[in-house]
């Protein structure tokens, strides 16, 4: 039965998009079909939770592509996690995408949701992937369909864009990842992702470093440095598709694939033998580096591109630190970080469609008149702060108690420091927003069309949401953190 | 003897009867009719032939009952009966590919000799692996060298006669070295029986004639693969024949050399000697410069066939770079990397062919805009450029995994990256299709949708769809590969 | 081996050798046709010259003779010489066709012509 009902998971979007592409001519059913699939994946997901975190972990075997390498499925707590936080943003992305699309009058819709469908699809199959090799196929698959999203205006800057995109992350995934998953496969004699790991005990310290940063630098979404420069050459692409796939669906993809793999592959007992010092380091240096080029941004979706690396780089380093409480933090600061992140780049692209402003200079007084809008950009600032009562005050706090547990000063200092600078590049925004005169020869405006706000006012609310009540969450974080360290 | 007995013989006699037959048919549909039924005989007869193997081990026939050594052979094991399916397999879903095809490409009163030369050509390659006999190899390298010469200066444009003309000059010279080599094996072993050759050369002492014969034949075969720096004919050949003609050998021609250098080097020298003989290193330095000198020059081409091409001399690279690893698993990765470039191939040529029927040209400006135009065809030749690229997925996919695989077991890790390397060059050029396809306009922005049609499209979709399939299912393709390759390295010395 | 085998191998490496260089090194596509030719002759040559045995004769059999000259490679020859010919046939036909496409056999010219049509 609950083969079923990852069955159901895995077909829904796929539906979705077959539906979106019949109702290509009628706008109103097509929107109607996203909205529609995306609540019933919700649903269907919160079905399986009382399962997983029971202990049961579902299983769906599809195909043996080559002898021992299956397509495999399995529901454990992390993937459970991330499938629920990318359907649940899919649908508050289908309520401002249609406000979005169709308030900057965006040829090509039924090509956006379309992919947006299959890119859901791709998520929730990595998601719930049972071995590297399935988790490689839908990764790859993700890069491809994301592609047209990026470069959906279709001049030669979306062309450049897509270059970029794809140069890095199909640079990255042939080079390092496919090798690195190769390598486990021969290693090992197989790729599934089980507690404790699978590569064999007496593994060389050496290799295991070399193999973790095949892994790592391979698996191009999670922007590490220097293979982050994809992320803001996405920016080409309309907001919307900034939004989720590049806060929610595409560098969560990335680093939930290097907390399973760090989880599931290597394990953290074989891991705890090898040196990631250089692993801690390079996170480090993205978190601070990244932050200093968001400071300097004056295009809003720029510094929220170079925020997006830095945050990304958090869970990394609180992988790295190795202990079941830095992973507790690592899995909570990839819902929190996308629930934010999210909020922000809608907040973002809903002033690009009620003024046409798309720099952080000209938005002085802005939250007069567009308050809904500019007070989830607070509520977002907030969460990436890390600041109570918005959901980035939890998991980053069970990251710096991860990190102080190991007595690692190093990490502390970063998330500080950083924490700080968070600070600075965002919360001057709000400030000018709010407390600054509107420019005399602005035009008046006011807020954007409702669905845009209706999606701000749903993802700003699950922000706060997941600080007052982070049940579901927490729950799933530490049957994974706990769960696997047995 | 039962019909079935038989099989080794009808597989080459069926093609080969149809060509006469076509000629004196005339008329270009009776032709075409007579070929595409013999195609599909030689098709049914494949299978039928790989079932047979599969139970019995190695097939012998034996021409005339005139028993081996003294009679001419043909001997079906694994590898050939591998072989005969693709070529088979390609031919049968060429065929209705070509009736619009060349209507537009090949002067009307030529059909049927189109035809004929089509059979001769299919004949040709089916008798090259079915035969276990040297001299009899050499006749059938012939005659289907001979019969594609023909058809790749039926091409429209009269850039086609030049290169089918140093086609012929550069393949009869690598067919010429390969009869030297073939010469100086008789000369000290007497026979040319294929098994009957490996047996007497094991006894043989004196190794220098027999090292001078594995070096004509090395080189002779190396100028009909196309091995890198002896490709030259190539490009031309392929861009400027027909497009249902570049399908065809595409996935054909260059496949069959292989095989018969891997028959020579495994079942008839014995991988002991050949590896000896630093073959190894040699193939393995030309496969690297092939893979990533050809997929650079595939980068900036203008010309899209002539990209495709180019590719072909790179993945003609892989396959020989399988070869040069000396193991079990590089076989392997070989093998089912020629049945994989073969068909996925040989749908991009279809597919091209099909967009040179509507656009005109198969320039890179020509195909600006195809997604308006075509696109059914462009989602296609993009499927088919993943599977050139190796995304998981696609059946190109199966092989590079098999090639990394292959070079790991060897430890050799900078193998490894070169590999993956030469796949992003891959991704360059696919990319230029895509860029030019999906975000130009096209030359003449009236053009309402107009895909090529059925019979063209239908078999270039299908081969397309199965290369997807290999993708994901490859008990098939890996299963024989590895089959093929354990036989061949079990029984050589 | 006698001084009649070294000669004919000398013969058949010079012919080869020669036929080779004129297919390299001529720009008429007629002559490189004929150095083909020539090369491949030099092939027919390294077949049937190893046959003859000293003191060999007609292979049939006969009770006065022990010793005959080998007729397999005569055979082999044949195929190989018919084969030569339809090459050379078809080779001949593609010059023909190219004249006509070109008006000239010249491989230099020939290029220059496409590269002014371009």
């Amino acid at each position: 039965m609950s083969t079923d009902s990852i069955a159901v998971c895995l077909m829904l979007p796929l539906a979705a998009a077959g539906g979106i592409a019949l109702a290509n001519n009628r706008p109103n059913l097509r929107e109607a079909v996203s909205l529609v699939a995306s609540a019933a994946l919700v649903l269907a997901l919160l079905g399986l939770e009382p399962a997983v975190l029971a202990g049961n972990r579902p299983t769906l075997d599809l195909i043996e592509v080559m002898p021992g390498l299956v397509i495999a499925f399995e529901v454990e707590p992390l993937g459970l996690l991330f499938a629920l936080v990318a359907a649940f943003l899919w649908f508050a992305s289908a309520v401002y995408s249609i406000g979005y699309m169709r308030g900057n009058g965006e040829a090509h819709q039924t090509r956006f949701y379309l992919c947006f469908a299959l890119a859901l699809a791709a998520t929730v199959a990595i998601a719930f992937s049972a071995n590297a090799f399935t988790l490689l196929l839908f990764y790859e698959a993700l890069t491809f369909v994301t592609y047209p999203l990026v470069t959906h205006h279709g001049d030669a800057e979306a062309r450049n864009g897509g270059r970029t995109y794809l140069a890095f992350l199909l640079g990255t995934s042939v080079l390092f990842l496919l090798p690195a998953v190769i390598f486990t496969w021969h290693a090992a004699g197989t790729t599934d992702f089980r507690a404790g790991g699978i590569l064999p005990e007496g593994m060389a310290p050496a290799a295991a470093a070399v193999l973790l940063a095949m892994y790592v630098f391979g698996i191009g979404k999670a922007a590490l440095m220097p293979f982050h420069r994809w992320l803001p050459a996405a920016m080409v692409a309309p907001t919307p598709v900034s939004a989720l796939l590049h806060a929610v669906a595409v560098v969560k993809a990335g680093v939930f694939s290097i907390v399973k793999i760090v989880v599931y592959l290597f394990g953290l007992d074989l891991l705890g033998g090898v040196s990631t010092h250089w692993l801690t380091a390079t996170a480090g240096f993205t978190v601070i580096a990244a932050s200093v080029v968001a400071l300097g941004a004056d295009n809003l979706k720029r510094r929220l591109a170079y925020s997006t690396v830095s945050q990304l780089a958090y869970v990394v380093l609180a992988s790295a630190l190795l202990t079941p409480l830095s992973i507790v933090g690592a899995a909570l600061h990839i819902v929190s970080h996308a629930f934010g992140k999210i909020t922000l780049f809608f907040a973002a692209g809903s002033i690009y469609t009620a003024t046409g402003k798309t720099n952080v200079s000209q938005l002085d007084g802005i939250g007069l008149r567009m308050p809904w809008t500019m007070g989830a950009f607070a509520i977002g600032a907030l969460s990436m702060i890390g600041l109570p009562p918005a959901a980035g005050f939890v998991s980053k706090w069970y990251m710096l108690s991860g990190a102080m547990s190991q007595a690692h000063w190093a990490a502390v200092m970063v998330i500080v420091a950083s924490t700080l600078l968070n600070a600075a590049y965002l919360l001057p925004i709000v400030y000018r927003a709010f407390f600054r005169g509107v420019d005399a020869d602005s035009k008046p405006h006011g807020e954007a069309p409702l669905p845009i706000v209706l999606a701000l006012v749903i993802t700003a609310a699950a922000t706060l949401m997941i600080f007052f009540m982070p049940g579901v969450p927490l729950a799933l974080a530490h049957a994974l953190a706990f769960g696997a360290c047995e | 003897m039962t019909l079935s007995a038989h099989f080794p013989v009808l597989q080459v006699v069926v093609p080969l009867v149809s060509a006469p037959l076509a000629v004196l048919a005339r008329r270009a549909t009776a032709a075409y009719a007579i070929v595409m039924f013999a195609s599909w005989i030689a098709f049914g007869l494949a299978i039928a032939l790989t079932m047979q193997v599969r139970s019995e081990g190695v097939v012998s026939y034996p021409i005339g009952n005139w028993p081996p050594p003294w009679g001419i052979e043909y001997r079906i094991d694994a590898l050939s009966s591998f072989v005969l399916l693709l070529v088979s397999a390609v031919a049968a879903v060429v065929l209705p590919y070509c009736r619009r095809s060349i209507e537009h490409e090949v002067p009307r009163e030529q059909h049927y000799l189109f035809y004929s030369m089509f059979a001769l050509c299919l004949a040709g390659l089916l008798g090259i692996a079915a035969t276990g006999d040297a001299f009899n190899a050499f006749v059938f390298i012939e005659i289907s060298a001979l019969a594609s010469y023909v058809l790749i200066a039926l091409g429209r444009d009269r850039k086609a006669l030049v290169a089918s003309y140093q086609y012929l000059i550069l393949g009869t010279i690598g067919a010429t070295f390969f009869v030297i080599g073939i010469g100086m094996l008789y000369l000290m072993t007497g026979t040319l029986n294929l098994a009957d050759m490996s047996e007497r050369l094991a006894a043989t002492s004196d190794l220098r004639p027999v090292l001078t014969a594995a070096a004509f034949i090395t080189v002779g075969m190396s100028l009909k693969l196309a091995l890198f720096p002896l490709h030259q004919w190539l490009p031309n050949a392929y861009t400027y024949a027909p497009s249902a003609v570049s399908a065809f050998i595409a996935a054909t021609g260059t496949k069959v050399s292989i095989y018969v250098l891997m028959r020579f080097y495994f079942s008839v020298f014995g991988a002991g000697l050949v590896f000896e003989l630093a073959v190894g290193e040699v193939l393995l330095v030309l496969s690297l410069a092939a893979m990533f000198i050809a997929s650079a020059i595939a980068v900036v081409q203008s010309d899209f066939k002539k990209l495709l091409a180019y590719s072909s001399v790179a993945q003609v690279g892989y396959i020989t770079l399988g070869l040069s690893l000396e193991s079990v698993s590089g076989l392997t990765a070989s093998i089912v990397h020629l049945v994989n470039h073969g068909m996925t191939k040989a749908g991009l040529f279809m597919l091209v062919g099909g967009a040179v029927l509507v656009t005109g040209g198969s320039g890179m400006d020509r195909l600006a805009g195809l997604r308006r135009t075509m696109p059914l065809t462009s989602f296609g030749i993009v499927l088919g450029g993943l599977g050139l690229i190796g995304i998981p997925g696609t059946a190109g996919f199966i092989s590079k995994w098999q090639l990394v695989l292959a070079a790991m077991e060897r430890q050799e890790w900078w193998l490894v990256f070169a590999i993956v390397a030469s796949s992003l060059l891959a991704v360059a050029y696919v990319w230029r299709f895509v860029e030019v396809a999906y975000f130009r306009e096209p030359s003449n922005p009236a053009d309402r949708r107009r895909e090529a049609p059925a019979t063209m499209l239908v078999p270039a979709v299908m081969v397309i769809a199965a290369s997807i399939y290999f993708g994901l299912d490859s008990s098939l393709t890996l299963g024989g590969a590895a089959t093929a390759a354990d036989f061949l390295l079990g029984t050589s010395r | 081996m006698n001084q009649f085998g070294a000669l004919s191998y000398a013969i058949t490496v010079f012919l080869m050798v020669a036929g080779l260089y004129i297919v390299i090194a001529r720009n008429n596509l007629i002559k490189t046709l004929v150095g083909l030719s020539i090369f491949q002759t030099a092939v027919y040559l390294l077949y049937i010259a190893p046959a003859k045995l000293p003191g060999g004769t007609a292979p049939v059999i006969s009770a006065e003779f022990d010793a005959y000259s080998s007729p397999l490679p005569h055979v082999l020859i044949l195929t190989a010489i018919v084969v030569g010919v339809a090459t050379m046939a078809l080779g001949l036909a593609i010059v023909v066709r190219i004249y006509e496409a070109y008006g000239t056999i010249e491989e230099d010219e020939i290029l220059n012509r496409d590269r002014e049509a371009r």
